[in-house]
């Protein structure tokens, strides 16, 4: 039997990734193989759909149909498409990934915003042979847009252009200049064969000349949490615990998930927007009281004051009050059936809060091929563009940019209940 | 690097009570299912977290099938009434009276029967407008493609390719009146997740899970285990002989199947587990056949 660390598992880090790029690309042969290489898809569930009925054994991402290992719907498999997001899980013994494989082609908009919501790094593919894309472009604004923290560009199919370096440099040179445009900062570049796995998982000897770590090794090197502690302290209120029970008659806690910065037992803290102040008594989990807690923990905390506080309201350090407004412009998009349209109206989720809005101004909708801002009455699916929501009420929120948290927000449509569009607050 | 930094068991625990605590906050009348599985012991643990120093503020729902091994319903009973939950156990009283079986009915329609039925009845009768369930998206590939917050139509029934996009930790629970929705907290836990945070966390689970010498009979590549008080349950041939096995998931008696193992202690799973080169749910009868989970969930299946 394998050897096995039990403190390694105790310690390992979660990282969230998304993969996008189109079929063509090879994305799903690169999926295939991480899960294939770090033993994340079990031989009977590979079994289930290797190509040839009679083979026994499934040893490489060549014997099996990827697609069919992706596409868990019967409609998908019927009508060789892929609906939408699906989530897949391996871990090597220093991490543990989470990654959102988003299709290429239909509603990339829709799926790559949904998939990359939650990301700390996406992978972007891009074929040897054909280079920077239009549509590497638009995927790479979008995760420009969402504030990706790391970007790896996979430049897949390098068996194909003879493990060429000057064809490696030219894709890297271009895509570290288009970047540069979007604002992306840490972007890593890796040549590599998903087909044979020479730079996935293993290093191969056929690209000697490229000196950075494989796909896998960055995956596991890279930072997690960036400096989501190291944010000023924001907990959106979630539920007020309020046992009432023969124990705890007068007992009060704020329960919620610590959306960034950390908090410590005896700190004032001031309640946004009403603007009250008190200090924590205590900082409450089952596992015993903390003397400090840090995001993403989801904690409860008790007041030595009793102020008003309920669901929707978030809890801040003293002197970091964020003022509450009844406007709000962000970067929108549009993932509902129904087009949006200036004057229409919504309600919109952020953190904990629920409100009605009305579409005050739509600023712009930006060209998703040439980038370019241009006036429009409505939003249509898949598009984006910066919009100003007019508040029924206050609402306290920071931008997108400063706290991935606290500057996003859901669209719902309130005659059908759906989720209709994502926005990130500038 | 930051002091400051969660393990990834943590991080999941910490994003499983965030679902948990948003669905209290966002329906009117949630109910946990409780199938008495590993699955099961770990959500509710987790709602535990979720709710301290207060009570759960929900009932647990078995919805039970008769079949159960005699260890879970030992265990169910015991269980909840350590932990103080307050336990609902449903039955679809009609099929059983009528003798619903999976041998002679075959799996589909009793699985239809027993779980789906009873289920959709047990949660139209109280008005449930939440069920947590303890689904993972590693279990299969329909659960793959299933949100955090699975909306359901008045029937029950689950449209796969017409689900709200999630995203951040944004959840969207705005129902019409009539339709509900199913949680999945642990919807990003692998099986190597569940044992190791089990392990980790001291949860206590149905004994059937450790390895014993137990009567077991042999079919094809399943191992079946025996009870005295049920030998017609023996086809021609068939001799039970004592095996050292575990179960690897629970579910029905007579459809689902033990392992061969030595793993007696949580560590000796966790390193079973990590070895592990199959899926759990092989050793489950229901889930063969070629799109069986999607088109039972489409039915209204948890």
């Amino acid at each position: 039997m394998t050897k096995f660390n039990f403190e390694l598992t105790k310690e390992i880090e979660l990282l969230r990734l998304v993969t996008v790029g189109s079929v063509d690309d090879g994305k799903s042969t690169l999926i295939g193989r991480l899960l294939i290489d770090t033993k994340g898809a079990f031989e009977d569930q590979l079994m289930a759909v290797r190509k040839k009925k009679g083979t026994t054994h499934v040893s490489s991402a060549a014997d099996i149909d990827l697609a069919m290992l992706t596409d868990g719907l019967s409609a998908e498999r019927e009508q060789g498409i892929t609906i939408d997001v699906a989530y897949r899980y391996f871990a090597t013994p220093k991490r543990k990934f989470i990654m959102a494989d988003c299709p290429g082609h239909e509603q990339y908009t829709r799926n790559m915003v949904t998939g990359s919501s939650t990301a700390n790094a996406a992978i972007i593919l891009v074929d040897a042979r054909h280079g920077v894309l239009p549509q590497t472009k638009r995927h790479t604004h979008i995760l420009g847009l969402l504030g990706m923290p790391h970007l790896v560009v996979a430049i897949n199919k390098m068996d194909l252009v003879d493990h060429d370096q000057a064809t490696f440099e030219r894709i890297k040179a271009d895509m570290e200049a288009y970047c540069a445009k979007q604002g992306i900062k840490d972007l890593i570049c890796i040549p590599m064969s998903a087909l044979t796995g020479d730079m996935v998982t293993i290093r191969g000897d056929k690209m000697d000349w490229y000196e950075g770590d494989t796909l896998l090794e960055t995956l596991e090197s890279m930072s997690v949490l960036d400096d989501l502690d190291e944010k000023p302290f924001r907990m959106p209120v979630q539920l007020v615990n309020r046992p009432q029970t023969a124990d705890l008659p007068d007992y009060r806690g704020f329960m919620g998930t610590i959306a960034s910065g950390t908090v410590k037992v005896g700190d004032s803290l001031m309640v946004v927007p009403s603007g009250k102040t008190s200090t924590v008594k205590e900082i409450v989990t089952f596992d015993g009281n903390l003397e400090e807690a840090f995001a993403p923990q989801s904690i409860t905390i008790t007041l030595n004051d009793d102020i008003d506080i309920s669901r929707g309201d978030m809890l801040v350090h003293e002197g970091q009050y964020i003022e509450a407004r009844k406007s709000l412009t962000a970067n929108m998009c549009w993932i509902g059936d129904e087009p949006l349209e200036t004057r229409k109206k919504y309600i919109i989720k952020h953190a904990s809060s629920e409100l009605k809005v009305m579409v005050d101004s739509i600023d712009y909708r930006t060209d998703i091929h040439t980038l370019n801002h241009e006036p429009a009455d409505s939003l249509a699916m898949n598009d984006i563009g910066q919009v100003t929501f007019k508040l029924q009420q206050p609402l306290s929120f920071d931008a997108y940019a400063d706290n991935r948290s606290t500057g996003s927000f859901i669209v719902i449509d309130s005659f059908t209940n759906n989720t209709v569009g994502a926005g990130m607050i500038v | 690097m930051s002091q400051h930094k969660l393990t990834q068991l943590k991080a999941l625990e910490a994003e499983s009570i965030h679902i948990i605590r948003e669905v209290v906050a966002q329906f009117r009348n949630p109910v946990m299912l409780y199938s008495v599985g590993k699955d099961s012991s770990v959500l509710v643990h987790l709602a535990r977290k979720a709710f301290y120093p207060a009570p759960l503020p929900f009932s647990l729902l078995h919805v039970d099938t008769g079949f159960k091994f005699k260890e879970m319903y030992e265990f169910r009973d015991a269980f909840c009434e350590e932990i103080g939950a307050d336990l609902i156990v449903r039955k679809n009283d009609d099929a059983i009276a009528k003798g619903m079986n999976p041998k002679e009915f075959g799996v589909a329609r009793c699985c239809g029967a027993l779980k789906t039925s009873g289920l959709l009845a047990a949660l139209e009768e109280a008005g449930y407008d939440a069920a947590f369930g303890g689904a993972r998206r590693d279990e299969e590939r329909s659960r793959a493609k299933e949100r955090v917050f699975s909306m359901r139509d008045e029937f029950g029934q689950w449209d796969p390719k017409n689900q709200r996009p999630e995203l951040w930790s944004l959840y969207n629970g705005r129902i019409h009146d009539g339709e509900s929705v199913r949680v999945f907290p642990i919807s990003n836990w692998t099986e190597m997740d569940i044992w190791s945070y089990i392990r980790d966390e001291g949860i206590p689970i149905v004994p059937l899970y450790f390895a014993k010498e137990r009567p077991m009979i042999e079919r094809g590549n399943m191992l079946i285990p025996y009870y005295e008080e049920n030998k017609n349950q023996l086809l021609e041939g068939e001799k039970p002989k004592m095996i050292m096995s575990r179960f690897r998931t629970l579910g029905c008696s007579p459809c689902t199947g033990a392992v061969r193992s030595d793993a007696t202690n949580m560590d000796e799973i966790v390193i079973e587990a990590a070895a592990a080169r199959r899926s759990e749910r092989e050793t489950r009868i229901i889930d063969h056949g070629s799109n069986s989970m999607e088109d039972k969930k489409k039915e209204g299946y948890f």
